[in-house]
C-alpha cells in the first residue's frame, strides 16, 4: 500500500532515501536544504533499515566521504546548496572519474557568492556542463513538484548503479521548501549485493579492487576518457526525459524545468484567455539536454522563451538545439526572485509574439 | 646444501607476501618501500588480506595501491580520512586504513585529520612525516623544520613570515576519539621492528572500537632534502627526532 503524506520537498527526498534502501547518508547543514539531514537525524534510519547517516565537518569531507563509501558499492546520498556544492566540485570529479555510482541533490539557491537563500536555478551550467574539473558530466534531472522530489531519488539510484555514474537531482529552494501531497513508494529493502569493482577486501583468488582516477600515462588517461565519453553517448540515447504541456496546437513555446515550469503552466492558461497558444516543454533531464524535441518543436512554433530563475543559462542549450531556425530569447529573475505568470506573459508577448 | 638453506627454520627474510611484483617508484633510500612492507606483513600476518581495505592519498605514495595487494581507494588530497569515514561507516567489521603524507595529513586535510580523530572513527592512520613536499619537488611542507631549506622556502623556513612547524600527532592525542597515538621511524631494523608492532596494535585496537590509532612515522627524504640516504638518515636522527621525539604519545587505557 501507498502511503499519502504532506511534506516539504526537502522531507521527501530525505524519506525516499530511506525508502529506496539506501545505506548510507553524509551531508552538512546549509540553507535551504537542512531539512534532509534534520528529517533523517530525527527518523533514525539506523533502525529503520539500517542506514548510516552522519553529519559531516563540511561539504569536503561530505562528498569525499561519499567516494568512499560508494567504492565500497553501497547506495549513497547527499545534499547541499549551491556553496556547498560547489565546494564538492572536485570530488564530483573524482567520483565522475572513478565511475561511482552516487545520488547528489542540489536545492539551488540564489547566488553568486554566498548569494541568498532563496530559490534559483543559476547553478545550470555548474550541474550540466561538468562543474568540477575536466571532460564528465553528471546525469540531472530537474524534479517540479514535492512528488517529483521523493520518486526521483528511486529513479537517480536505479541510473546510478546502471550507469556507474552519480547522479544530481537540481532542484530549487521554492520545492525544496513548499510542502505538498507525496504518494510515497513502498520501504525498498537494503541490497546485499556487493558489486564485482567495490572494494570491500580482497579475497586470495580475486584480482585487487583499486578505485581511483589516477591515469599517469596519457595514452592511458585517453581512454579512460573515451570509455566516459562511450557511456555519456549511451546515457544520451537512453535517458533523455521530458514533459510536453499543450505543445499540439501551440504556435509558440516556452522551454522551463523545475519552479519555472509549474509558473509557465499557469502562463499557458493565462495566454489562452488572450488567444495565444502557447505550449511548454519542460525538461526533465537537464543533461541529457531534449534537444531533439526541441528542434521538431522549432519546426512547429514561431519562437521560443527560455524561462530560467537565472541570467540565461539554459538558453544557450535550447539555442544549440534550434539552430538559429526560429527567435529564442530568455526571461528569468535571479538572485532569488520568482517570476510571476504574468510577468512571463508579458516577456512572451514583448520578446517573442511583438518583438 | 640448498635444500638445508631453505628451511623454515632458516629463513630470515622473504619477500611480503602482501606486496605486489610492481617496481616501486619511490626514490632509492626513501623510508616509504619499508613503511608500506611493514602494514603488509601486519595484515598478512593478522590473515586479514580479505577484510582490509586501504586509503592513499596524494603525495608520494599516491601509487600506494600499485605496491599494496589489497583493495585500495585513492583519495582527493587530504581527503583520506573522509574517504575511510565512508568506507569504515558501510563497512564497520573490516579493517580501514589511511596511509598520508605531511602535506595531505597536516597541511590541506588538516580539518578531516583532526574531525575524524574528534568523532573517533575506527580505523588506523598512517602518517609519514619527511617534513617535505617530495612528489611536487621539494616544497616546505606544515612539518619543515626552522630554518630547513625547501625550493619555496629556499633561504630556511622563517617561523615569522611562514608559521612553525605543526606536531600534528602531540595535537590530534589530545582529542577523546583517538585511542593510540604514538611516533616511529623506520631508518633501522630496530626501529623497523619498533614500528611495525605499533602497526600491529594500530590494527589490532580497531577489533575494539575504540576510535582512531595513529601511527606516524619519522621519515627521510634525501631527493628533498638533496643529501645521500646514508647522510639523510643521520640528518634526521640529529634533526628531525628532538623536534619529532620518538615514542607512544598516548596508550589505550
Amino acid at each position: 500500500m501507498s502511503e499519502l503524506r504532506l511534506m516539504k520537498g526537502n522531507e521527501a527526498i530525505a524519506e525516499a532515501a530511506i525508502r529506496a534502501g539506501a545505506d548510507a547518508y553524509f551531508g552538512y547543514p546549509i540553507t535551504p536544504q537542512s531539512e534532509v539531514l534534520e528529517y533523517l537525524m530525527a527518523e533514525k534510519p539506523n533502525e529503520r533499515t539500517g542506514m548510516v547517516v552522519l553529519q559531516a565537518e563540511s561539504e569536503v569531507a561530505a562528498i569525499n566521504m561519499i567516494y568512499g563509501a560508494a567504492g565500497c558499492g553501497k547506495k549513497v546520498i547527499t545534499s547541499s546548496s549551491s556553496p556547498g556544492i560547489s565546494l564538492m566540485q572536485e570530488g564530483i570529479s573524482y567520483i565522475a572519474s572513478s565511475e561511482l555510482p552516487c545520488v547528489l541533490v542540489n536545492v539551488v539557491r540564489g547566488g553568486p557568492g554566498l548569494g541568498t537563500i532563496q530559490p534559483s536555478q543559476a547553478d545550470y551550467f555548474q550541474s550540466t556542463k561538468g562543474g568540477g574539473h575536466g571532460d564528465y558530466h553528471l546525469i540531472v534531472l530537474a524534479p517540479n513538484s514535492v512528488q517529483e522530489m521523493s520518486d526521483f531519488v528511486k529513479n537517480a539510484f536505479d541510473y546510478a548503479f546502471k550507469y556507474r555514474t552519480p547522479v544530481m537531482i537540481q532542484t530549487d529552494g521554492a520545492i525544496g521548501q513548499m510542502m505538498e501531497k507525496v504518494e510515497l513508494f513502498n520501504q525498498e529493502k537494503r541490497s546485499k549485493e556487493i558489486p564485482s569493482w567495490a572494494t570491500v577486501g580482497k579475497p586470495k583468488e580475486r584480482e585487487r579492487n583499486i578505485i581511483t582516477s589516477l591515469d599517469l600515462q596519457a595514452e592511458v588517461m585517453e581512454k579512460r576518457n573515451h570509455k566516459l565519453q562511450a557511456k555519456y553517448k549511451k546515457i544520451e540515447e537512453n535517458v533523455t526525459l521530458f514533459e510536453e504541456v499543450a505543445c499540439d496546437d501551440a504556435e509558440y513555446l516556452m522551454v522551463a524545468y523545475g519552479t519555472s515550469s509549474r509558473i509557465c503552466q499557469k502562463t499557458i492558461q493565462l495566454a489562452l484567455k488572450k488567444g495565444i497558444k502557447v505550449g511548454l516543454l519542460r525538461p526533465i533531464t537537464l543533461w541529457p539536454f531534449p534537444k531533439k524535441q526541441i528542434a521538431k518543436l522549432a519546426e512547429q512554433v514561431k519562437g521560443i522563451l527560455s524561462v530560467e530563475m537565472s541570467t540565461g543559462q539554459m538558453i544557450e542549450d535550447v539555442k544549440l538545439a534550434v539552430e538559429g531556425k526560429i527567435k529564442v530569447e530568455h526571461f528569468g529573475r535571479m538572485g532569488g526572485m520568482i517570476p510571476s505568470p504574468d510577468e512571463i506573459l508579458t516577456a512572451l508577448e514583448n520578446q517573442i509574439i511583438g518583438g | 646444501m640448498e635444500d638445508t638453506i631453505i628451511k623454515t627454520e632458516n629463513i630470515v627474510f622473504k619477500k611480503t607476501e602482501l606486496l605486489t611484483d610492481n617496481e616501486l617508484s619511490y626514490c632509492p633510500g626513501c623510508g616509504h618501500g619499508t613503511a608500506h612492507r611493514i602494514i603488509m606483513e601486519v595484515i598478512d600476518e593478522m590473515g586479514i588480506q580479505a577484510d582490509t581495505i586501504g586509503v592513499a592519498p596524494v603525495g608520494c605514495s599516491v601509487l600506494a595501491y600499485d605496491f599494496m595487494n589489497i583493495d585500495m581507494q585513492q583519495a582527493a588530497h587530504g581527503r583520506a580520512p573522509a574517504v575511510a569515514t565512508g568506507i569504515k561507516r558501510v563497512l564497520p567489521e573490516k579493517f580501514v586504513f589511511t596511509y598520508q603524507g605531511d602535506g595531505d595529513l597536516a597541511a590541506i586535510g588538516t580539518a578531516e585529520t583532526i574531525h575524524v580523530c574528534n568523532r573517533g572513527e575506527h580505523f588506523t592512520m598512517i602518517f609519514i612525516n619527511n617534513g617535505i613536499y617530495g612528489m611536487t619537488g621539494g616544497q616546505m611542507a606544515p612539518t619543515t623544520l626552522p630554518g630547513m631549506k625547501s625550493s619555496t622556502s629556499p633561504y630556511g623556513r622563517d617561523v615569522e613570515m611562514m608559521g612553525h612547524p605543526l606536531k600534528m600527532t602531540e595535537l590530534i592525542a589530545n582529542l577523546p576519539g583517538t585511542c593510540f597515538v604514538t611516533r616511529q621511524a623506520v631508518h633501522t631494523p630496530s626501529a623497523v621492528r619498533k614500528a611495525k608492532k605499533a602497526v600491529r596494535k594500530a590494527f589490532e585496537l580497531q577489533k575494539e572500537k575504540k576510535g582512531i590509532s595513529f601511527v606516524e612515522i619519522v621519515s627521510n627524504c634525501n631527493s628533498g632534502w638533496k643529501m645521500t640516504p646514508v647522510q639523510s638518515n643521520k640528518w634526521m636522527e640529529d634533526n628531525m627526532f628532538p623536534y619529532y621525539p620518538m615514542g607512544d604519545i598516548k596508550l589505550p587505557e
